[in-house]
């Protein structure tokens, strides 16, 4: 069973046993507009919690993608970086951006659930 | 987002229609302006070099200069001792680009100038138009009484179905070439019609009393091919089409000749010409048709996939050295599907095809030096 954890930067957290899948909220792309590319970080890449882990661009401008929690990337998303485009159609499905091994299952403590999200969004 | 003060921005004529047609509204040049609509940059971008697009620009300046004699041709030579142009030889009804440039060659403002045939009009920037209009001021004013138009809005009106679009209101448009200028009736309104624009597409600008520009602009966006588009498409429109953006890829310290505008200064205002220079910076500018500038900007084509953006510094090697220029404008081309991007360089290093690196987010991207327009023009000649 997997629960679904926001950050206040616009990232989803998938949380699936000790793994999490992370990318950018449907709210995330609508304000980034056409994104045209992405750069995800490596894998076997140790993250910190809040440092530059991937970026994501649109035609305009270019925006870092800050890890959630700490922990190392086991996966990341071929499908995107060869289809950026994705994040605009399935930002919360197709478009995941990289999967971490949760480090610290305390710092899950300071995201939010979905109710909460919509809140901070609205 | 970043937070602004809506209450200090000024707004063109048409800020009730962008957020009826639900534009995304930004500050730009003091003004509160549309960076895109719902349609979003990509699209409004393919769509304009595929059907038409409508751009208010009523953020810039519009200006009439008139001659105190009565006679254009004292105005043009009297704009003379401002721009590196042959302004005398613009006939009526045509228009050139220019350039104000400064005692150090370097460019304060670039601009449209067109003979109206009593009487030059001009068009600039929106950042600088106070500047301008100082400017001209301060150095005409013996000659021209110097006007500036702010009871008018902009629209330009860009791509393959501008011509018919504008037809439909306007039958003298599709008889106009590319950079033929002046007033016309456009659905029965007192218009100025310049065929040119920022986007490398045929098009026309059309300058409209402000009371009537949002009537006209809802009429022309009737026809189901115009489409409005925002800042954020125009800014990557004429990026594709090599054109500069002042501020960024010219200032008051790049020459015209290392801005690599060098075809619009015409040989009678260079050396050995009939008007040889007269201008702010003729020295060295003249200087450097003659003897060459030490830099000069160029296209610039990334190798990979991630957009180069200005500000990204710019070396010879894939490691190591000193950076040796600078990216001043760079994105992602939606109609070339990859990403795009001019800056200065070592004129050494200006050939076509010459190999570069720009440094981005720590890591050196392989660029190449490439032609500009990046994506063929199609003005009506």
């Amino acid at each position: 069973m997997t629960t679904t954890l926001y950050t206040s930067d616009h990232e989803w957290l998938a949380i699936d046993g000790d793994v999490a899948t992370v990318g950018i909220t449907d709210y995330a792309q609508q304000q980034l507009g056409d994104v045209v590319f992405v750069e995800l970080p490596k894998v076997g890449r140790a993250l910190k919690k809040a440092e530059a882990a991937a970026v994501v661009e649109s035609v305009k401008a270019a925006s870092d993608v800050y890890a959630p929690i700490s922990g190392e990337v086991l996966e990341t998303n071929a499908e995107l970086v060869a289809e950026p485009a994705l994040v605009n159609s399935d930002a919360q499905g197709k478009a995941w951006f990289f999967k971490i091994k949760i480090a610290d299952r305390s710092e899950l403590g300071g995201l939010m659930d979905e109710a909460a999200y919509k809140a901070h969004t609205a | 987002m970043l937070a602004h003060d809506q209450n200090s921005l000024k707004r063109t004529p048409l800020y009730d229609l962008h957020v009826s047609l639900g534009g995304k509204m930004v500050p730009f040049a003091g003004y509160d302006m549309p960076v895109q609509y719902p349609a979003g940059v990509l699209k409004e971008h393919l769509h304009t070099r595929a059907k038409a697009g409508l751009f208010d620009v009523s953020h810039m300046g519009q200006l009439a200069l008139r001659p105190k004699s009565g006679k254009v041709e004292d105005a043009a030579r009297a704009l003379e001792r401002l721009v590196p142009q042959d302004i005398v030889a613009i006939a009526a009804g045509r228009q050139r680009y220019a350039q104000f440039t400064n005692d150090d060659g370097g460019i304060l403002d670039d601009l449209m100038v067109a003979n109206f045939g009593d009487h030059l009009f001009l068009v600039v920037n929106a950042a600088c138009k106070d500047a301008d209009e100082a400017h001209l001021r301060a150095n005409l004013s013996d000659d021209c009484v110097i006007e500036q138009l702010a009871d008018r809005a902009l629209i330009a009106l860009q791509g393959p179905k501008a011509e018919a679009a504008l037809a439909k209101f306007c039958a003298e448009a599709p008889g106009l070439t590319f950079m033929d200028a002046g007033p016309h009736e456009v659905a029965g309104i007192n218009c100025f019609v310049s065929r040119s624009g920022y986007t490398g597409e045929d098009g026309f600008e059309i300058s409209v009393p402000s009371g009537d520009a949002e009537r006209l602009a809802r009429m022309l966006l009737e026809n189901p091919d115009v489409l409005p588009i925002g800042l954020g498409a125009r800014d990557s429109l004429r990026l594709e089409a090599g054109l500069c953006l002042y501020g960024h890829d010219i200032d008051t310290t790049t020459t015209p000749v290392e801005a690599a505008l060098g075809w619009s200064v015409q040989k009678s205002r260079r050396t050995g010409g009939t008007r040889a220079g007269g201008f702010p910076g003729a020295a060295k500018i003249l200087a450097h048709f003659d003897g060459g500038a030490s830099r000069r900007r160029v296209g610039l084509l990334a190798l990979g996939r991630a957009p180069v953006r200005e500000g990204a510094l710019l070396f010879a090697n894939d490691a190591g050295g000193e950076p040796i220029g600078q990216v001043t404008s760079g994105g992602f081309g939606p109609s070339l599907n990859a990403p795009v991007a001019m800056g200065y360089v070592p004129t050494a290093s200006s050939a076509l095809g010459t190999k570069l690196f720009a440094e981005v987010r720590g890591q050196r991207l392989p660029l190449q030096v490439a032609a500009m327009p990046f994506v063929k023009n199609t003005y009506k000649r």
